[in-house]
């Protein structure tokens, strides 16, 4: 039994191959504007890299905010429920993951079964995404993998006041010139991301064990930032970006049974 | 370095002085300024017993003293006034209490307030100020007293910050937004995102997909005017009505606003038909205005001494 699972995000894009229960391939880019395309060329990357052709898949299941757009696919799940699945497959311990990506923040609380239960939602504010981070690296001048290594190695804790990825910008460029430290600046900005990702994980509260998947949980300085802020141990999986896509090729395994 | 020269920067507008020739200060009673130090401009009036003398218009700095000198050094550049002529200076907006040479601070939504009322009249009743980094529906007396308010300081859609980063995107100078926005065929939907960093990915799209930029324009203008709105339905809205703040200078949003809205805001003209051919009618000095008529009021009622040294 082989299934497929595309996730179509707001900037990337990630494709799991799955046969009899094991991942064979992945693989990511980014999403573009020609999301649609994009998929397509991607999906057939991964099935080369996995030696398969498009008629070995039995099932192609799509999620994400464009996963929609992918018609070559046999059906679409919700973000929420690919997350879930994907991480009951991973951790089944886990009763609620708190996914951050570039445009999404959200967080979801599991059943055993790795059925949604409730979710909550931000998509309309760049404050609490992965988008905020890229933002303040660049009034920083550093990358985001540099400022996740700097901001574990602040002791200091500054409050940000902007909420907003705007203000945010020009009050990191205000810290600067009063010569405060980068990796302090790192720290407050993974410190207010946090406070808001955690505001919208506490809507469905925050029941153990909790997993963080998306983009961001490859910032070990932000998921340090939002254990200090829950005050909760916070499991990643290996390659976070992957389980919705993951949940995805699950689905379609369920599907076909 | 050419290319770095040839860098337009989209965002800024015009800076703006202006002296009555009509008044010799030195004849004048009471000199009272106001100061404005907003989070994206700041602006100097000098009032000579309660009429405009002079003001300057000008781009906030990193620094509030600094800002303050400079647009106050701006309102008196071309007078042979001193900040020391002046008898009571009163600091105001985002920065109000690091004005240098002001003897108090007062909030600017008291400021942009008490301005409307000089600016449009006593029959205001709802003050729109959208600033730079904020937005604020203000429920105003016939004295320009404030009732009540609805403010957003925390998100930069609906304020002049949101517009600037479109302008920057889009290439296209800010003054230069309103006008266009209304050369199109047909008005198009508006901008989905409300967030500024969302709606930047949205407009990059629709440029690909190849909308016209006009229609852009047109479309990021009703968001802008849309997200005002909400505020100003939060407060409730009482006609008059007027605008405040650099955004009223965009006709884009100014026109969408009234007609979602449903009601015409005020005539830009002074309230003192004498003004009207002579002083230009900004309205972004709204806050200094109010900023230095409180100074005047508390001058003329002895509430204040005056702290003129020259």
């Amino acid at each position: 039994m082989i299934s497929a699972g595309i996730d179509v995000g707001g900037k990337n894009l990630h494709i799991v191959i799955m046969k009899d229960g094991k991942v064979v391939a992945k693989g990511a880019g980014p999403t573009g504007i020609q999301k649609a395309q994009a998929a397509e060329k991607l999906y057939d990357e991964v099935l080369a890299k996995a030696g398969l052709k498009r008629g070995d898949v039995e099932r192609v299941v799509a999620t994400g905010s464009a996963g929609k757009r992918v018609a070559f696919a046999g059906g679409y799940i919700p973000d929420a429920a690919a997350d879930a699945r994907g991480i009951n497959k991973l951790f089944p311990s886990v009763r609620t993951v708190i996914d951050v990506g570039a445009e999404e923040g959200r967080a979801i609380k599991v059943s055993p079964e790795g059925k949604v239960e409730d979710f909550a939602l931000n998509e309309k504010c760049a404050a609490g995404t992965g988008t905020f981070t890229e933002a303040m690296a660049r009034a920083l001048e550093i990358t985001v993998e540099e400022m996740a290594k700097i901001s574990m190695t602040s002791t200091k804790s500054i409050p940000m006041n902007a909420q907003c990825a705007v203000f945010g910008e020009s009050e990191v460029v205000s810290l600067i010139h009063q010569k405060t430290q980068k990796p302090d600046i790192a720290r407050a900005v993974h410190d207010a991301i946090a406070g808001r990702v955690a505001s919208v994980a506490r809507i469905v509260g925050l029941e153990k064990d909790v997993a963080m998947v998306g983009g961001m949980a490859n910032n070990a300085g932000f998921v340090d930032s939002l254990k200090r802020d829950t005050g909760m141990d916070i499991k990643v999986p290996e390659d976070p970006d992957y389980v919705g896509a993951l949940g995805a090729a699950v689905a379609g395994v369920t599907a076909v049974e | 370095m050419a290319a770095e020269e040839k860098k337009q920067e989209f965002w800024r507008w015009p800076e703006g002085i202006w002296v009555n020739p009509d008044i010799d200060w030195e004849k004048g009673k009471f000199i009272t300024a106001g100061v404005d130090v907003g989070s994206v401009s700041t602006q100097a009036v000098v009032m000579v017993d309660g009429e405009i003398y002079s003001f300057g218009n000008t781009r906030t700095g990193s620094d509030s003293p600094d800002s303050a000198r400079k647009g106050m050094g701006i309102a008196l550049g071309k007078t042979d006034m001193k900040v020391d002529n002046i008898d009571y200076c009163i600091g105001t907006g985002y920065g109000r209490v690091n004005v240098p040479m002001a003897q108090q601070a007062i909030t600017e939504i008291a400021c942009h307030a008490r301005g409307a009322n000089y600016m449009y009249g006593p029959e205001v009743r709802t003050v729109m100020d959208m600033g730079g980094q904020d937005c604020k529906a203000i429920g105003v007396d016939d004295r320009g007293k404030v009732l009540n308010f609805m403010m957003n300081d925390k998100c930069a859609a609906g304020t002049g910050r949101g517009m600037e980063v479109f302008a920057d995107l889009i290439r296209v100078p800010v003054w230069e937004i309103g006008p266009r926005s209304f050369q199109i065929k047909q008005e198009p939907t508006m901008i989905s995102s409300t967030c500024v960093v969302f709606a930047k990915s949205e407009v990059v799209g629709l440029l690909e997909q190849g909308m016209p930029e006009n229609d852009i324009m047109a479309a990021y203008c009703s968001a802008m005017a849309h997200r005002i709105i909400e505020l100003l339905n939060r407060l409730g809205v009482q006609e008059k009505f007027v605008i405040t703040g650099g955004i009223a200078k965009n006709e884009g949003v100014v026109k969408r606003l009234e007609k979602e809205l449903g009601i015409k805001n005020m005539e830009k003209a002074w309230y003192k038909k004498e003004m009207r051919d002579k002083v230009p009618f900004d309205t972004q000095i709204a806050g200094a205005i109010g900023a230095a008529m409180f100074g005047f009021a508390m001058l003329e009622r002895g509430k204040v001494k005056s702290a003129r040294k020259a």
